[in-house]
């Protein structure tokens, strides 16, 4: 029985209860308000004129550079995240290790930043 | 087994319910303290003192009609919403409001939370994406991209507060703090915990992605109804759960001020609630206080500043704990 009672599968019951409950709200909402739409309504907002194109457009490369400066960042923490716990039991090797790791991606980060990638306009 | 679950569901809506009143009187709470910052009496009309006027704001919305725009993906254009709020919910069940009192007792909470916390971001963008309307688009990139970039200086800060705890379960690092609060040995990082938290919720000063003035209301301004309150409410959760994390990690969770009489016989969960409290009148009273910063101003603090800040402090607190033999 543990296999169904143990914090994970808590877990699973509460997501089960959030989601219908969000669910539930949105579709009463929808079932029980009259709805009349019309062309004007379901037009995207542009203020006031008609939608000129398709808003899929391109859009500023800086964004996708961001993206990716968060993953190396974002890999590193979670990589840090074991380290912090078992550093008491780690030998002062493991210290140095992770002092030459973070000194490496200082090194990256000081090129990126040499090179631009943090400017914005 | 039955028995077991129904338990849990009752358990789950004693969570849920209670945060969803909050969340609704929060709202009330930030129109009259800024209408009092601003010499207004703010809402008052609706109940004493204005107290229904939260009621009266979600039955309104209720009440309105749903619209799906034309051009829009509807399928993610509906799921997005839900998404938000769920998500907003689900990092709920492991935060401890008294010894013992947690839906969950993970023993890798800090993990979940920043796991569950970190795909908040999907459901802006996808808002934002399924909307095919501009200022949606441009708001939800915009906010994407904010997030993104607090979440990293968050992470190294919470490396900081493990460190000192030396475990991921969120009642153990509250029971470490018995000695001496976090805020005290580590006040630089609370400072700069709070700044991104403000950032990683969207908050004043930093809500580009809301900027009402250019963006109108940034991703969700195709959202209406329930759409848009389902929006709301997560966001509002939101805040409420990270100054909630906030006062585990700095502020001692349940702990009382000082282990004394007069402050022994308030209970435990009461003291968590003035803490979180506290800490959310901040985030009402630096709204009301600050313009809007600039987006390049916002990069800037993000990646320049923070990140190598509490990259920094991350080398010194483990050195420093490490060369004096203090680690736990």
């Amino acid at each position: 029985m543990n296999v169904l009672y143990n914090e994970y599968s808590a877990i699973l019951t509460f997501f089960a209860v959030a989601f219908l409950i969000s669910l539930i709200i949105l579709i009463l909402s929808y079932i029980l308000n009259p709805q009349q739409s019309d062309q004007e309504k379901v037009s995207a907002y542009e203020c006031g004129f008609n939608p000129f194109d398709d808003a899929r457009a391109t859009f500023d490369v800086r964004f996708y550079l961001v993206a990716i400066l968060f993953l190396i960042f974002d890999l590193e923490v979670s990589f840090l995240f074991p380290w912090s716990l078992v550093l008491g039991q780690l030998p002062s090797f493991g210290f140095w290790s992770m002092v030459a790791f973070l000194a490496i991606l200082t090194l990256g980060f000081i090129y990126e930043w040499k090179k631009g990638a943090l400017e914005w306009e | 087994m039955f028995y077991n679950i129904a338990i849990n569901i009752i358990k789950v809506l004693t969570i849920i319910v209670p945060l969803l009143i909050a969340v609704a009187y929060m709202t009330l709470a930030e129109r009259k303290v800024m209408a009092a910052m601003q010499r207004r009496k703010g809402p008052n009309v609706v109940g004493i003192f204005g107290l229904l006027q939260p009621l009266a704001d979600g039955l309104k919305l209720f009440s309105k009609e749903t619209i799906l725009p034309s051009s829009a993906n509807i399928f993610i254009f509906l799921a997005a919403p839900v998404l938000t709020f769920l998500l907003a919910l689900l990092a709920w069940c492991v935060l401890p409001l008294d010894e013992g009192k947690v839906f969950s007792d993970l023993n890798i909470g800090v993990l979940y939370i920043l796991a569950v916390s970190s795909l908040g971001v999907y459901g802006i963008i996808t808002a934002g994406w399924s909307s095919n309307s501009k200022y949606a688009f441009l708001g939800a990139l915009r906010s994407a991209a904010q997030m993104v970039s607090y979440e990293v200086s968050i992470g190294l800060i919470l490396i900081n507060i493990l460190l000192c705890a030396g475990t991921l379960n969120l009642t153990q690092i509250v029971l470490a703090q018995q000695n001496m609060w976090y805020i005290i040995p580590l006040f630089p990082i609370f400072i700069m915990f709070y700044i991104s938290i403000l950032a990683e919720t969207n908050r004043a000063p930093f809500d580009l992605p809301e900027a009402e003035a250019e963006l109108v209301a940034g991703y969700n301004v195709e959202y209406s109804a329930m759409g848009f309150a389902l929006f709301f409410l997560g966001e509002y959760a939101n805040m409420i759960l990270m100054c909630s994390l906030t006062t585990i990690f700095f502020f001692g969770g349940w702990l009382p001020l000082v282990n004394m009489l007069p402050f022994y016989w308030i209970p435990p969960v009461l003291w968590f609630g003035l803490k979180t409290t506290l800490l959310l009148f901040g985030f009402i009273w630096v709204r009301a206080a600050f313009p809007r910063y600039r987006y390049d101003q916002l990069m800037r603090l993000g990646w320049k500043i923070f990140l190598p800040l509490s990259l920094g402090w991350v080398l010194l607190v483990s050195g420093i704990l490490f060369s004096f033999d203090w680690l736990p």
